[in-house]
Formats: C-alpha cells, sequence, structure tokens
C-alpha cells in the first residue's frame, strides 16, 4: 500500500531510477515519512523504527547558548578515505541533528561514512526513557553511503538540517573539547561526499584486457600447460572532466578455474596501463582472466576473460628421453640378436 | 574336423567327381546369394526408423560421436586425435582424443572420406545414420564365416540369417543409432572368428589378422576385455581337457602379443593394457601356455621315466615359487582399494558391487540387471534354440564348438547382470540357435537319404559304410514326418513368429529415436513430439555462443552436439565430483543451488519435464539419483530428506525439502495452469498420476525463459545478483511484532 510521492513518482520509481545507475541522496528527519523510510530500506539502511526518536549525545553534543536536550551532535568519527571525503582532512566537526540508522552487518554495499560515538543513542529528546534504546553507540550511523552493484550511489542522511546555510556557517565546539571551531565542517564534508556522490571521485574504468604469448604479438584462442603468457589491462579513474591514469600498487589478476591457479599483483607503468606475466599452470581446463577489485570509496571493478588450456600435443613431448636410454638399447639390442639368431639358426646346419 | 555334409558326401566322390564339384559350385554360388540377400536383409530392417521418423542420430551418446566424427572429418586425424574440448565437462574440459574409443569415429571418417572422394556428397550424418546398418551386414557374414568354421556352411548360413533379425542387436544397431556397439559386434564376431580360424588352421597368417581384429574391437568398444578374458579361458579349457596342441599355441600366443602391443596404441587404453586386472587372465596362461609347451617339449626327448622324475622336480620347485608370486601378487592387488578392476568390471563379478558402491554406474538403466520378459524380447525363440545348440555342439566336440559354448555360458551370465551385455549374448545364441536349426535339418534328412541309399545299397553292396552305420539313423517315416514338422514348424513359428516379433521389435520397439517421440491419439491420429529439438534450437539461437547450460548429465551431448552450447556434465561420466556437483545444486534449496551455479559460470539450467504429456523419463523420475549421486560427494544431501516414509513421492505428502528443492519448482513452476490439458488449476502430473503438492509459487533466483510446446524442456535463465542488498525491516506488520517482542523482553528485563 504505497502512496506515491506525488504525480507518478512512487517507491518503485525511486529504485528504477537507482537501479538503473543513477545517484540519489535522501535525507531524513523526525518528520519523514514511511515512503521515505522505505526507500532507505530497500537500499540497506535501516532508520530507527521509532517516529519521534532522535540521536541524543550526552558527551560529543555541541556546545551552544543554551543547555539543550543533546541532540545537536557535534559529530567527528568520519570514514577514513579520502577517495569519499576529499584529500583535505575536515578537521572541524560536522553539526547533526536528526534521526540515527543502521545499516545490515551483512551489506557489503553500505558504508558509515559519518558514525555517532561510542555513547550515543536514539529515543525520544524529551520523554522519559521506559526500556533500554534499541539504537546505540557506535551502531548508529548519521551518514551513510550505498554503492550499489552496478556503481550507483546512494547517500542517506538522518538529518536535513545538516545540509542547511545555518549549520554551515555557524561555528562549533565540541562539549569538553578546547578547540572552537569558527566554522563547522559541514560545508566541506557535504561538498566532498556530493563529489564523490556524482562520480566525480572514485569512478574507475577498466578495459581493453589482453594477453600474448610471450614473443607473439597476437592474442591467442588457447594456450597450452606451462606457456609464458604477457596480461595486460589499462585502468583509468574520472577525474570529474577527463579520464586520468589509475595509479595503485595493488591491483591483482587471477587465473582462476574454480579457484585462483596463479594470483599476481599487476605493475602500472603509471599511463593506465597495468602488466604483469607468468607461466600458465601445468593444468588443462577453461580458465579465466579474472581482474576483481573492490577498494573502499572505488567502484568495483569485475572484468573477466575465458581462455582454454590445452595439454601438450601428441608431438608435443620429448621424443628421447635420457633416462629412457636402458630400453632403447634392450629393444635394440633384442632386435640385433633376434635377426642374428634367425641367421644362424636357418643357414648353419 | 570335419563337416557332416561332406561325410554323408564322402562315399559318391569315387562316384563322379565331376558332378561333385559341379554341386559344389552351385552350392557355392547359392550360399553367396544367400549371403547377399542376409546382408539385405539385416540392413533393411533396420531403416524403419528412417522410414518413420526422419535420417536423424538417435539418443544420447550418438550425439556425441556424430559430433566427433565431424570434427574429424572437419579438422583431420591429428586434430581429433590431440582434440581438447572446452565446451563440456565446464571448467574442466575434456582431453577427447585420450578417452574415446576412436574405432567408431574413424570408420565413420574413413567411410565418409572414401565416399566423398568417390564424388558421392553425403553429409557426415548421413554417413553416421547408415554405419550402424552397414556393420550389422558385416556382422551376419562374420558369423556365417564363425559358424561355418564351427559346424558348416549350413548351420553358418542359418547363424547369419538369425543374427540379421535378432531384435537385441537390432536394437542397438538401428539406423541412427550411431554407437560403439554398432561397429563393436562385428569387431568381436569377427575376432572370434579369426581365433577359430587359426586354431582350425594352425596358420600365423590368420593370427596376425586376429590380432589386428583384435586392435579394430580395442578401438571400438570397452567390451573388448571380453575378448581378451574369453579366449584365455577357452586356451586353459583345452590344456586342462588335454587338447594342447601347436595350433592352439599359434592361435593364442602372437594374439596376445601383438593384441596387447597394439591395444596400449589406443590411448583411451594405453597402460591400463598391461596394469589393470581385466587384462591378467591372459597374461596368466600366457604363461601357463608356455610351460605346458616346454613341458610337452621335454616330454618328446625325455624318456618316461626321465620325465616323470623331471615332473616332480619341476612342479614341487615350481609351485613354491608360484606359491610365492601369488603371495606378493594378492599383496599388492589387495593394497589399491578398488583391488586393480575398474568399477564397471567388479559390477560383472559382483553384480550388487555398484548398487552398494556406485550409484553412477547404478543410475544408468542399461547398467541394470535385466528382466526375464526381456531375454524373450531380445532373442525370443532363439532362447529355445540355444540348448539344442550346446547338445550339438557336443556331438562331436571339437576345439572349436568348445569355444562356443564357452562363449555363450559366459555371456549368458553376464547379459543377467546388465542389460547392455544382452548384445553380446545376442551372436552367441543366433550362432548356437543356427547350428542347432542346422543340425536337426541334417540329421532328418538323412535320415530320408540313407534310407534310400540303403535301398539302392541293398541291391549293390550287401554292406555300407562303417561310417555310415556310426551315423544317427532315423526310421524314414519318422524323419519324414519330423521334416515336415520342422519345415511346419520353421514356416509358422520361425518365420511368422521371429520374422514378425523381429520386424514388430525394429519397427516399434527400438527405432523411436528417443529425440523425436509419438503416441497416437484416441482417434488413431499421430501425435508427434519434437520438444527436445525445439528447446535446443532455442538455446541455439537465443543465448550467447559461450553460456554455460547446466543440465543432469543425460542431456550433456545432446546440448554440446545440437544446441552448442558449454555444458558442466555430460554422458561420459568420468568426474563423479562434478556430476554430484550438479545433482546437488538440483537437489539444494532456490539460493544455495543459484549460489552453486553463479559459481560455475552457469547461466542457464535445462529440465525435462513429462508431467503434462506423460513422458516417464524425466528429471523428476531421475531425481533421486541426483540426490544419491550428490550425497555421495557432499553429505549434507540425505536420500531420507527427499522420500515420506521411504516413499518417493510429490503430492502435499512429500517432505520439504523435497518440496523445496530446485528439482522440484523448476519443474512444477506455473504447471499448475497447464494450457494444453484442462487441469482447472489442480497441477495434476500425468507421470505420477498425483496432484502436485506445491502451487501457486514464484522462483526467487531463477526466471523461466523458455518452455517447450509440450512442457518436456524447460529452461531457465540465473537471474543477476541483485543491484541493491535490503535493509532488516521488512513490512510495518513485521515492526510490530518486533517491538511487541521487544516489550515482552523489556518486562523480563531485570536490569530495569
Amino acid at each position: 500500500m504505497y502512496v506515491g510521492f506525488g504525480g507518478a513518482l512512487d517507491v518503485a520509481a525511486v529504485l528504477d531510477f537507482v537501479d538503473s545507475g543513477h545517484d540519489l541522496i535522501v535525507a531524513a528527519d523526525t518528520t519523514a515519512s514511511d515512503l521515505i523510510k522505505s526507500v532507505a530500506t530497500e537500499c540497506g539502511v535501516d532508520f530507527d523504527e521509532e517516529p519521534s526518536a532522535m540521536v541524543i549525545d550526552h558527551q560529543n553534543y555541541a556546545v551552544s547558548d543554551v543547555d539543550g536536550d543533546h541532540t545537536l551532535i557535534a559529530a567527528d568519527e568520519l570514514i577514513n578515505s579520502d577517495v569519499i571525503l576529499g584529500k583535505t582532512k575536515i578537521e572541524a566537526p560536522v553539526l547533526f541533528k536528526g534521526i540515527a540508522h543502521s545499516l545490515n552487518a551483512a551489506n557489503t554495499l553500505a558504508l558509515k561514512v559519518l558514525s555517532a560515538s561510542p555513547s550515543a543513542y536514539s529515543a525520544h529528546p524529551t520523554a522519559k526513557l521506559s526500556s533500554p534504546p534499541s539504537l546505540t553507540g557506535s551502531a548508529i550511523s548519521l551518514v551513510s553511503v550505498v554503492q550499489a552493484r552496478n556503481n550507483a550511489r546512494i547517500m542517506i542522511s538522518g538529518s536535513l538540517d545538516l545540509f542547511s546555510n545555518r549549520y554551515m556557517k555557524s561555528s562549533v565546539q565540541k562539549a569538553g573539547s578546547p578547540s572552537k571551531y569558527e566554522k563547522s565542517g559541514n560545508e566541506q564534508f557535504v561538498t566532498e561526499l556530493s563529489k564523490w556522490l556524482f562520480h566525480e571521485r572514485g569512478h574507475l574504468k577498466a578495459g581493453n584486457l589482453r594477453h600474448v604469448k610471450v614473443g607473439e604479438t597476437n592474442e591467442p584462442a588457447m594456450y597450452r600447460i606451462k606457456d609464458d603468457l604477457e596480461f595486460y589491462v589499462d585502468i583509468y579513474e574520472w577525474s570529474g572532466n577527463s579520464w586520468e591514469p589509475y595509479v595503485a600498487d595493488d591491483v591483482q589478476v587471477q587465473f582462476y578455474m574454480m579457484s585462483p591457479y596463479v594470483l599476481k599483483t599487476l605493475s602500472t607503468d603509471k599511463k593506465g596501463l597495468y602488466h604483469t606475466s607468468f607461466k600458465v599452470p601445468d593444468v588443462y581446463g577453461v580458465f579465466q582472466f579474472k581482474v576483481e577489485y573492490q577498494k573502499l570509496g572505488y567502484t568495483s571493478l569485475s572484468l573477466s576473460k575465458q581462455i582454454p588450456v590445452r595439454p601438450f600435443r601428441h608431438n608435443e613431448y620429448e621424443r628421447f628421453i635420457t633416462t629412457a636410454f636402458p630400453y632403447y638399447g634392450a629393444s635394440f639390442t633384442t632386435m640385433a640378436g633376434f635377426f642374428i639368431f634367425s641367421v644362424v639358426y636357418l643357414y648353419n646346419k | 574336423m570335419a563337416s557332416p555334409e561332406s561325410a554323408v558326401n564322402g562315399p559318391t566322390m569315387t562316384a563322379g567327381a565331376a558332378s561333385k564339384s559341379l554341386r559344389n559350385a552351385f552350392g557355392g554360388v547359392i550360399a553367396f546369394i544367400i549371403l547377399v540377400l542376409i546382408g539385405v536383409l539385416a540392413f533393411s530392417i533396420r531403416l524403419f526408423s528412417v522410414i518413420k521418423y526422419e535420417s536423424v542420430i538417435h539418443e544420447f551418446d550418438p550425439y556425441f560421436n556424430y559430433r566427433v566424427t565431424q570434427f574429424l572429418s572437419k579438422n583431420g586425424i591429428y586434430d581429433f586425435w590431440n582434440w581438447f574440448d572446452d565446451r563440456t565437462w565446464y571448467p574442466l574440459g575434456r582431453v577427447i582424443g585420450g578417452t574415446v574409443y576412436p574405432g567408431l569415429t574413424l570408420t565413420a571418417g574413413t567411410i565418409w572420406k572414401v565416399v566423398n572422394s568417390l564424388n558421392i556428397p553425403l553429409s557426415v550424418e548421413t554417413v553416421c545414420v547408415f554405419t550402424a546398418p552397414i556393420f550389422s551386414a558385416f556382422a551376419s557374414w562374420a558369423a556365417y564365416l564363425l559358424t561355418k568354421e564351427v559346424k558348416g556352411p549350413g548351420a553358418g548360413l542359418t547363424a547369419a540369417a538369425l543374427l540379421a533379425m535378432v531384435p537385441s542387436y537390432i536394437s542397438r544397431s538401428v539406423a541412427g543409432s550411431y554407437d560403439n556397439e554398432a561397429v563393436a559386434i562385428f569387431a568381436l564376431v569377427f575376432t572370434f572368428y579369426l581365433y577359430i580360424k587359426t586354431l582350425n588352421t594352425g596358420s600365423l597368417f590368420y593370427a596376425t589378422l586376429n590380432a589386428l581384429a583384435y586392435f579394430y574391437m580395442v578401438c571400438s568398444w570397452g567390451g573388448y576385455t571380453f575378448i581378451i578374458n574369453l579366449i584365455p579361458m577357452h586356451v586353459l579349457l583345452c590344456i586342462v581337457t588335454g587338447r594342447y596342441s601347436s595350433r592352439l599355441y599359434i592361435a593364442y600366443a602372437p594374439l596376445v602379443v601383438l593384441g596387447t602391443l597394439l591395444a596400449s596404441l589406443v590411448p583411451v587404453v594405453g597402460f591400463n593394457a598391461v596394469l589393470t586386472s581385466e587384462h591378467f587372465a591372459s597374461f596368466l596362461v600366457f604363461i601357463i601356455i608356455h610351460v605346458v609347451a616346454l613341458a610337452y617339449y621335454i616330454k618328446g626327448i625325455l624318456s618316461p621315466k626321465m620325465f616323470k622324475v623331471a615332473v616332480t622336480l619341476v612342479v614341487s620347485a615350481g609351485l613354491a615359487v608360484c606359491c610365492a608370486v601369488i603371495a606378493i601378487l594378492i599383496a599388492v592387488v589387495a593394497s589399491s582399494p578398488t583391488k586393480g578392476w575398474s568399477g564397471r568390471s567388479l559390477t560383472l563379478l559382483d553384480p550388487t558391487y555398484a548398487s552398494k558402491y556406485i550409484p553412477i554406474i547404478a543410475s544408468v538403466s542399461e547398467h541394470q540387471p535385466p528382466t526375464w520378459p526381456s531375454y524373450f524380447m531380445d532373442i525370443n525363440v532363439l532362447a529355445f534354440l540355444v540348448p539344442a545348440g550346446i547338445i550339438a555342439c557336443f556331438m562331436p566336440l571339437t576345439d572349436s564348438s568348445s569355444f562356443v559354448i564357452l562363449y555363450i555360458v559366459t555371456s549368458v551370465y553376464f547379459s543377467g547382470v546388465m542389460v547392455r551385455l544382452m548384445l553380446v549374448l545376442a551372436p552367441a545364441a543366433c550362432i548356437l540357435s543356427g547350428i542347432a536349426l542346422s543340425e536337426a535339418f541334417n540329421v532328418l534328412t538323412r535320415s530320408i537319404k540313407n534310407r534310400k541309399k540303403e535301398k539302392e545299397n541293398v541291391e549293390k553292396k550287401p554292406t555300407p559304410s562303417k561310417t555310415e552305420k556310426r551315423l544317427l539313423v532315423l526310421p524314414l517315416e519318422a524323419s519324414v514326418i519330423a521334416v515336415l514338422l520342422l519345415v511346419l514348424l520353421g514356416a509358422f513359428y520361425v518365420v511368422f513368429s521371429v520374422q514378425v516379433h523381429c520386424v514388430w521389435a525394429a519397427a516399434e520397439a527400438y527405432s523411436a529415436p528417443s529425440i523425436v517421440l509419438t503416441s497416437h491419439s484416441n482417434d488413431g491420429g499421430l501425435h508427434v513430439f519434437d520438444d527436445f529439438r525445439e528447446a535446443y534450437s532455442w538455446l541455439s539461437h537465443n543465448t550467447d555462443v559461450d553460456d554455460k547450460v547446466a543440465s543432469w548429465w543425460d542431456y550433456g551431448y545432446q546440448t554440446t552436439a545440437m544446441a552448442n552450447r558449454t555444458v558442466l556434465v555430460d554422458n561420459n561420466t568420468w568426474n563423479n565430483t562434478h556430476i554430484a556437483t550438479v545433482g546437488t545444486a538440483m537437489s539444494s534449496p532456490e539460493k544455495q543451488a543459484w549460489e552453486i551455479f553463479h559459481s560455475l559460470d552457469v547461466k542457464y539450467v535445462l529440465v525435462v519435464f513429462g508431467g503434462v504429456v506423460g513422458y516417464p523419463s524425466d528429471d523428476i523420475n531421475k531425481f533421486l539419483w541426483m540426490v544419491r549421486i550428490g550425497g555421495g560427494v557432499f553429505p549434507h544431501i540425505k536420500e531420507p530428506d527427499y522420500l515420506r516414509d521411504g516413499q518417493y513421492r510429490i503430492d502435499a505428502q512429500a517432505t520439504p525439502t523435497m518440496l523445496n528443492c530446485l528439482m522440484y519448482k523448476l519443474s512444477y513452476f506455473r504447471s499448475d495452469f497447464i494450457p494444453i490439458h484442462k487441469t482447472d488449476g489442480k497441477g495434476f502430473d500425468r507421470v505420477r498420476r498425483t496432484e502436485i503438492g506445491k502451487k501457486h509459487f514464484k522462483l526467487t533466483h531463477f526466471e523461466e525463459v523458455f518452455t517447450t510446446h509440450h512442457w518436456m524442456v524447460r529452461i531457465y535463465k540465473l537471474k543477476p545478483q541483485r543491484n541493491r542488498i535490503r535493509g532488516k525491516t521488512k513490512k510495518s506488520k513485521s515492526s510490530r511484532s518486533v517491538s511487541s517482542k521487544r516489550d515482552v523482553r523489556g518486562k523480563r528485563n531485570p536490569w530495569h
């Protein structure tokens, strides 16, 4: 029983939008409708089910003129990732006032970008607590991102005020902390995060996966066991306006048949070309070159190319083996001996 | 050995040599014409499948052989030899060149090449379809030769005629049944013929030919082990019964040496020719025959007294050595887990072996023991003639007739173990029945002839020759009546019953290609089910070239040959673990099955479902074997989980494991509103004759992409991995229940 957002827009339409590879920002606060929450749930983020609960932190609240209910939080537990939050460190705490959400531990696609401190909990700010709050401590996420399998990116924030001009421009001082910042970290946080969200950072492109036998130029349709081969792949990163070479030392290639037989780290020429060479294992079958690259903040790369590996042909074995010379000798002397015996037996009376 | 006919003709020889030779030539011409006609009969009786259906390859294995032959004709012998097939057993692949018996393929390939070089443009498929009928004609002629060596041309012709139309052999050699057995039976009979020929003549030329025929047999069929065990048995029998001769030595020793050398040249046999227990009997007898030959030689040069001393010396010393060797041999063989025998051979010795230990062998229907009716179905009246033939072989017992007796006795045993080996029994039964029939005719006609002759002889000479006296002579009246009876019986029983039965068998029972099925509707119309080819052509037109198709192994060969798609497992069941993986996936719930298939890069899953049209050999009926084979390797699959009180059922009483396994779901998905038969949403299964147990369900990890016209083949595609992972919260309903639970917990919480 879904009611739309108005017009033809409903949850399914929003999810279709994501599934067709587009990015999405979901922000909610205590007034959020079930629709917003169900969009978040479909993306793997669960908002607190109590309708009026807010994140409360009696330790890490932002100092303000009136001693309020400690729902304005100065959060500084940011994800440690240059790709998501930019290279410049966000010094000032981020002001947050809103509702808590949690991530499913099994969800490998979602990340906590801004999480609450261990002393936070989610409850109604004015009502008396009758039972322990369901969401407490670091399990509470304030702002999360989800990167779907089609690399669509979704930001989910439990606070609308986080994005407000008032919060961006206000000064901030964390309770119990001597340092006071003229400007909160909100603007930098939101700007950098949205850059990542809209794929201006951390978007990789890999392609042109190719392999040749050492000393040859054309890609073969099949390898033989124990062949030496070279493997190449190009990886680029989108810088916001152009594709730049991606430089990393942790890209690996698998030579895979049910399990990786060869696992090699690729070396790069810093111009986007990654390369390695290895010997085909002594096992025949249908192998795959697999590049599976999943790094925090980057789009995931998953490339594979099928290549069969055949055993030796009948004439690719050694014709004469040194260790078998006694046998060759034995058979030839037997033949000669039999011949001589026949001659002697038949013609010598 | 003198044939009875020549014995009869013996006295007349002196009378007129000219008329005798003329009659012989006349007889030869008639025999030749009869043989040609038998060949034509053997060939044409096997064409019903082409006439009734079309010129297609039948069943499962022939499709693989056809594919290999195509490869051979396209790429030549060396590429065939080194062919690594990456489209089957994904991702393991299969070295075809080293794992097939190449005889059939090379034969058909050669025929194709010869025919094409003669500018007769036949397709490879045509050649493959007609290979089996051609070789069954050859097999009939080989049976003629073999029986002629044993009991003369009369018996030979009868045996050939019988072999041309014995249902058991027809079942494996109708046009389109392009399988190893098609050429192997000819090779088997021909090898036996050459062995008997060598035994009768003592010619080294025939011994060499014998080794070559054996080589052809090794190339063609794994059943060659029957030859390499039967011939040593016969040699041993001859030695034990004191029939050792130099002819026996020449017939046997070159065969073992040359045969083993040649056999090890076939890649699929290789070192097995000297390593596995199947071949040990021949080596043992090889040693024995040499010892015996030596003993006879020494006996010839020593005086009887000296010989006795030598015998006691050698025997006592030899026994000690023998005991030591046997002890070592037993220790070596016992140290290997299967005792050095391959599973199939162990099944022959201990019929319960396979069902106990190797479900994959037991699961094949042709590896099951036959039922009694199948003997009457497959060899019919021959079953009654065989005992008479055995008796005829004892009068007189020769080397060659003892071989035939040994052949029938062993093959009867083997056919009792495996239905498939009924095929080996068929030639033996034909040969013995041929001998029985022709002996009966001989005795009776001779009685008539002799009675006439005696009357003449009384006038001419008072004493008839001694040879004639010793022959069995019946009273004239009795023999005339018997001949008449035999002719009448033959006319009525053999001709009408056997011929009608054989033709019926050829036309109805064994000609169905099993790739195209037919049924007769109530009003007598013919209904054709061409679902298999429909499904395979859908696959080849609608899927990507490198897509992998998972199905039970029965359909592997067909999928690679007809749809040209990569399969996980096929009818060459060389890797039990891989088959068990597929069996496990089929018997797992959807999610686990999806994970297994996904890890093997499978895109499509093909199941065969007969519930709509009542096709009984579908996947649901084979399903318990999947469970057994899967459970043999992956112990979390347990057969009792799929059975309700030991009963296999698919209705509402079935176990939840059964109702939730992938095979059940893929078979019965949407089958509650089948369009063809108005079952009113009841979901009635026409094979199991019950209402299905689970209806109106949805698939979560698979989607139906194609179902054939009669629902016999259903193809499903694996859904891609979900783009997003859902959160925990389901619906407001569940959240409410969660909160109420929390209240309960809150009350109980002592901390509060």
